[in-house]
């Protein structure tokens, strides 16, 4: 280990000087990034040096080279971004979301609600808001702070903090009420930019995503002392087990931990020697940087594990993260717990954190977070911080304890190594602007505060006691309780195959959670323990004291904010005017004041905010209410959601057999449903209304192709097929012959239009079904539905055979001259084959099932053929067809030929409040049939009002005009709102055909009124419409019958 | 994701089932004899109970089979599931699943 590797590399400069807040600054110009920017001049101890020789889990021998805000920096293979800047003295590491205040880094694990940094590989690759405490340090690294402008150390934003007493909890709802407009064009972009953190990368994400799917016995979340200890007793009942830690190491708070013993080992080498026992087992599964981020219904479980974002340069391809959804018969949570910040003036400066995070950045990082230090805790925990401190050689000016006493064996090894202990504390305040440099004490006594001693210092370590970490036990449904002695929510009763084990249910000594975790273990394989697994434990005991809510405080008004909820700015004065202007419940409080909302969910802040709404109502914290403990547990990227999910892969696409040739045809696309379907088909320099224009007139005087293959058919075979019919759809199937078809029209019960078709009987105990293109999965769930739960007695079987056949629509007058020359042994003629007749035949060699069928108001015929000679029959009829004036054409054409005769469209003239009178269908309806499904409806008064919306055309009086589809119609002229409106458009063309624009429309008692003006409002005023009858062009319906 | 059981396949997730609404509603055997408000009770009143409930599903990405279930709908356990056309399980009601109309 070389000198140097310990105190960055020369080039460096003086490194740290950001924390310091000595006020003698200085202009340091750095040469190697060209930024300037304004140092303090370091005090000795801040020049990188921070250091330990020895000890911790970082290898000094692998120096790491970083930048964070363009500085160069140097840390060791282990570190975080967080321990190796701390190691370099910086602690101001961003700005806070509402006030801009300086912070630094409170914590040392996943719940850190302030150290929120940008880090980024490429322009691609930026991911915002990582908290610095988890991103593990690799050669190269780059970060920035956030929410600054134009730098960390001097931030325009900061007059924020200067201005907060303009900002109180609910200060958007009171202030940018007026004027109203304003709102979307000034208050809420500025609003926008001014709040936030991390910018969101704009960039496509370049990175592969994956997701698994595992099954086990037993799911280990967690990896600390009862973790290990769980996954140890339940693979040693032979049960298949995963263990996950979010962390690197497994180990949880033993990598923290110098002090315990195990079976006379140290923590670091019991955690080595039972990882090692578990790898050895093949029956379990080990995921270390994998975050449990969401507990689901019946023991599902999401874990994400981060699989590149610690190497330097991840191979091409490389997956950067993997979804896992783990399906766990039983599941241990060990979660651990969470220190609870306290809550005191000034308690948000750099330089101030958590007791038990300075621990860990000591004995697992090997970092000294200051080098005189003052403690401020409410349990015995801190204490133990101090003694290593000390060890390491930090000064620790003293222990402020809150508590009145401090009796334990701890307390006392900590008065018997000369550390000073102050009971009866309190905090008065902290100085220190970039990084705290002073704090003063205050006395309690009798409940007075009064002032205390007085120190300057680099760093203040606070300790509240313990949060077990409930959160997936309260996301599987889990039942909390409160525990009084505790101070804190355990978990209760569990709602899945799930025990709690170790700290995360308030079982907080080491010897404890060990055995505790191996009665979880054992409790949740399915066998017996073969071995029961004792471990001697050599460790100091720590009580389970902690604090809720804020300090005490002297009544004078204090100088600084109290913090509650570092990532939010909410402060105790927010809590305060919130429960003062009458909220009550927490989950009210949590929106007001938005503690809790911010991306850590409130990890270190819920209970404090909840004690303290709890004490100024003067009822018990329970009572207060619990907020929702939410999935994820940490933020997890969109990236490993999607997975593969993405472009192409997005959503499935289904095509027709004639896809590729419309695509060498240039024709362009829509989607229906998940189809891709061929709108038009532009020749030249064509828009879409000119080419609907040239094919719709092409159908109508010569003839045109259309795909249709994505029409649904259902087969209904069976002795009862017939009946099945009758008893579903609105018409009668009795008396339809064989090789004949009917249009169909099936209701629901309630007597609404549900799906349309025509359908063919092709034999006496077969009908050929088909459906809209959407509605196929429906119509078929419905009819399997009443067969398999009404009638189950009924012979009927159903099969889709929507992808056995490709269906060619050949329409207009020229169609029969076009099949006449392929088809084999069938009479195409008028008398042999009339309007709505099938015949099963050959065609170009291959068989079909030819329906004299249109949708066009033409002659015309469509050609179903198995899908697989699709394309080819596709072909050889619009070869056949060139000599007639065949043209290819799409779904808008075929949108416009079908509404100039009137023919509906399923959910676009229909809109699932209309019954087959509404839509002028009740000729189709079987007159003599006792029943059908929706027939008993009809038949309430309701449904036969004669003011019910009916189908009607309308005619604008300017020919040119063509209508909105959805705009409105009203009888009356020259309305403003609130307007009487009588109905809208449903379908609206310009017809090339007719020379004029025709539309669709459902009016109220629309059949009286032909004939009559009525007007449709536009923001340009109205537009006057003519109602006639739907069917616009061949009334009679001599051409379909040519 | 819920697991349900199919009675026909076994232990499947959730994402291959639809939901069928209320089960042991049986369609009159002559609407037309029904007056409106028999009718409409029938078309539209769901007891929609807080508790165990029995509901039809259907193995829909499956074998196709519609079949019913009782759950609990205060904690989305499924207590039972049995084929269409056979009575409801006698379960013991516990606290949890005391039906209410809430």
């Amino acid at each position: 280990m070389s000198s140097e590797n310990t105190h960055g590399a020369p080039s460096n400069g003086p490194g740290a000087g950001h924390g310091t807040a000595s006020g003698h600054a200085t202009a340091v110009h750095h040469a190697s990034d060209g930024h300037d920017a304004v140092h303090h001049a370091p005090q000795r101890s801040h020049d990188g040096n921070l250091r330990v020789a020895n000890g911790g889990r970082i290898d000094r021998s692998r120096a790491l080279q970083f930048t964070f805000d363009g500085r160069h920096y140097t840390g060791f293979a282990g570190d975080t971004l967080a321990s190796a800047l701390l190691a370099n003295g910086v602690h101001l590491v961003g700005r806070s979301f509402k006030y801009h205040r300086p912070r630094g880094i409170l914590a040392a694990g996943s719940e850190e609600p302030s150290a929120l940094v940008t880090v980024s590989r490429d322009a691609y690759r930026v991911t915002p808001n990582l908290r610095a405490t988890q991103v593990e340090l690799y050669d190269g690294l780059t970060a920035i702070s956030q929410n600054r402008w134009p730098s960390l150390q001097r931030d325009v934003g900061r007059v924020n903090d200067l201005l907060s007493p303009f900002f109180p909890a609910g200060f958007y709802y009171k202030t940018f009420m007026w004027p109203k407009k304003a709102w979307h064009s000034l208050y809420e972009p500025f609003i926008r930019r001014a709040a936030g953190l991390g910018e969101a990368p704009t960039l496509p994400d370049p990175d592969r995503y994956a997701q698994r799917y595992a099954h086990c016995d037993v799911l280990v979340v967690g990896s600390g002392p009862a973790g290990i200890a769980a996954a140890l007793a339940a693979a040693d009942a032979g049960a298949r087990v995963m263990l996950c830690d979010e962390s690197t190491e497994f180990g949880g708070s033993l990598l923290g931990d110098v002090a315990a013993r195990i079976d006379g080992e140290t923590g670091t080498d019991w955690v080595a020697k039972s990882i090692a026992t578990l790898q050895a087992n093949p029956r379990v599964t080990l995921l270390p940087r994998t975050t449990a981020f969401g507990y689901f219904p019946h023991n599902l479980i999401g874990l994400n594990e981060r699989l590149t974002d610690h190497l330097p340069a991840p191979a091409v391809g490389q997956t950067r993260e993997r979804l896992w959804q783990v399906r766990a018969t039983s599941v241990v949570l060990a979660a651990g717990a969470i220190e609870r910040p306290l809550v005191f003036p000034g308690n948000d400066r750099p330089g101030i954190m958590l007791a038990g995070a300075a621990q860990i950045y000591l004995n697992r990082y090997g970092v000294q977070v200051g080098t005189r230090v003052v403690i401020v805790t409410a349990a015995d925990g801190a204490y133990q911080t101090a003694l290593d401190l000390q060890a390491s050689g930090v000064t620790v000016l003293a222990i402020a304890d809150v508590r009145a006493a401090a009796g334990g064996p701890l307390p006392t090894a900590a008065r018997r190594a000369g550390i000073d202990v102050l009971t009866g504390s309190t905090v008065l305040g902290t100085e220190g602007d970039l990084r705290v440099n002073h704090i003063a004490l205050g006395k309690v006594k009798d409940g007075v505060v009064s002032p205390g001693q007085t120190f300057d210092c680099d760093a203040v370590l606070m300790s509240g006691g313990f949060t077990p970490a409930v959160h997936l036990f309260s996301q599987s449904r889990g039942k909390l309780d409160w525990s009084d002695h505790l101070k804190s929510f355990v978990p209760g009763r569990s709602a899945e195959n799930e025990r709690s084990a170790g700290a995360c249910r308030g079982v907080f000594g080491l010897a404890e959670a060990l055995s505790d975790g191996t009665a979880a273990g054992a409790a949740a394989a399915p066998g017996p323990s073969r071995l029961t697994r004792q471990f001697a434990v050599d460790v100091e005991i720590c009580g389970d004291d902690a604090y809720l809510g804020a300090l005490p405080a002297p009544t004078t008004k204090p100088k600084y904010k109290s913090f509650v909820d570092w990532q939010h700015d909410v402060t105790v004065k927010d809590l305060n005017l919130a429960t003062r202007e009458g909220f009550q419940s927490i989950e009210h409080v949590k929106r007001y004041t938005t503690t809790g909302m911010a991306t850590d969910q409130g990890k270190t802040s819920n209970l404090n905010a909840m004690a303290i709404v709890a004490q100024k109502l003067d009822i018990a914290l329970p009572k207060v209410g619990l907020t929702t403990f939410r999935m994820p547990y940490t933020p997890v990227s969109f990236g490993s959601f999607a997975g593969i999910s993405r472009g192409d892969l997005f959503d499935p696409v289904r095509t027709t057999p004639t896809h590729e040739w419309a695509t060498a045809k240039g024709a362009v696309f829509e989607n229906v449903g998940l189809w891709k379907r061929a709108r038009y088909f532009p020749r030249g320099s064509e828009d879409m209304h000119a080419a609907v224009a040239r094919e719709c007139v092409a159908v109508r005087n010569a003839c045109g192709i259309f795909d249709a293959s994505t029409l649904g058919k259902i087969e209904v075979v069976g002795a009862d097929a017939a009946e099945f019919m009758n008893r579903l759809y609105i018409n009668s199937w009795t008396n339809l012959g064989v090789g004949r078809s009917r249009y169909g029209i099936l209701c629901r019960d309630d007597g609404f239009i549900y799906d349309d078709g025509v359908v063919a009987r092709i034999a006496p105990d077969r009908f050929h079904v088909t459906t809209t293109t959407g509605g196929a999965p429906r119509v078929l769930a419905m009819m399997e539905d009443y067969r398999q739960t009404e009638w189950p007695d009924l012979k009927v079987w159903l099969t889709s055979t929507t992808e056995q056949w490709s269906v060619i629509a050949v329409q207009g007058p020229n169609s029969r001259q076009v099949l006449e020359g392929l088809v084999e042994g069938i009479d195409l003629s008028a008398a042999a084959m009339p309007h709505m007749s099938v015949v099963k035949g050959r065609i170009c060699g291959v068989p079909t099932l030819l329906f004299r069928v249109s949708f066009t108001g033409e002659l015309g015929f469509e050609v179903n053929v198995p899908a697989d000679y699709g394309a080819a029959v596709w072909e050889a009829i619009y070869a056949a067809g060139q000599k007639h004036g065949m043209v290819e054409y799409g779904t808008e054409t075929m949108h416009v030929l079908r509404a100039e005769k009137g023919y509906i469209i399923v959910g676009q003239d229909t809109d699932g409040t209309v019954t087959p009178d509404d839509g002028g269908l009740t000729w189709a309806i079987g007159k003599t049939k006792a029943d059908f499904v929706g027939k008993r409806s009809l038949e309430r008064p309701s449904m036969k009002a004669a003011n019910r919306k009916q189908l009607v055309g309308l005619r604008t009086k300017d020919p040119k005009v063509v209508l909105d589809e959805g705009a409105q119609v009203a009888a009356k002229a020259g309305q403003t709102p609130p307007m009487e409106l009588i109905g809208h458009v449903t379908s609206s063309y310009a017809s090339s055909v007719l020379g004029y624009s025709i539309a669709l429309a459902l009016v109220a008692g629309g059949r009286a009124r032909m004939g009559q003006t009525l007007y449709i409002p536009m923001p340009n005023g109205d537009l006057e419409v003519e109602v006639t009858a739907p069917v616009f062009y061949d009334p009679t319906g001599a051409r379909i019958n040519g | 994701m819920l697991l349900i059981v199919c009675p026909y396949c076994g232990k499947r997730p959730e994402l291959e089932f639809t939901y069928g609404g209320e089960a042991h509603l049986t369609r009159p055997e002559r609407p037309a004899e029904l007056d409106d408000q028999t009718w409409t009770d029938f078309l539209y009143m769901r007891t929609n109970l807080k508790g165990l409930y029995a509901e039809r599903w259907r193995h829909a990405r499956g074998c196709g089979r519609f079949f019913n279930a009782l759950r609990d709908t205060t904690t989305d356990h499924f207590l039972a599931t049995y084929k269409t056309g056979t009575p409801r399980p006698d379960l013991p009601v516990t606290a949890s699943t005391a039906g209410s109309r809430k």
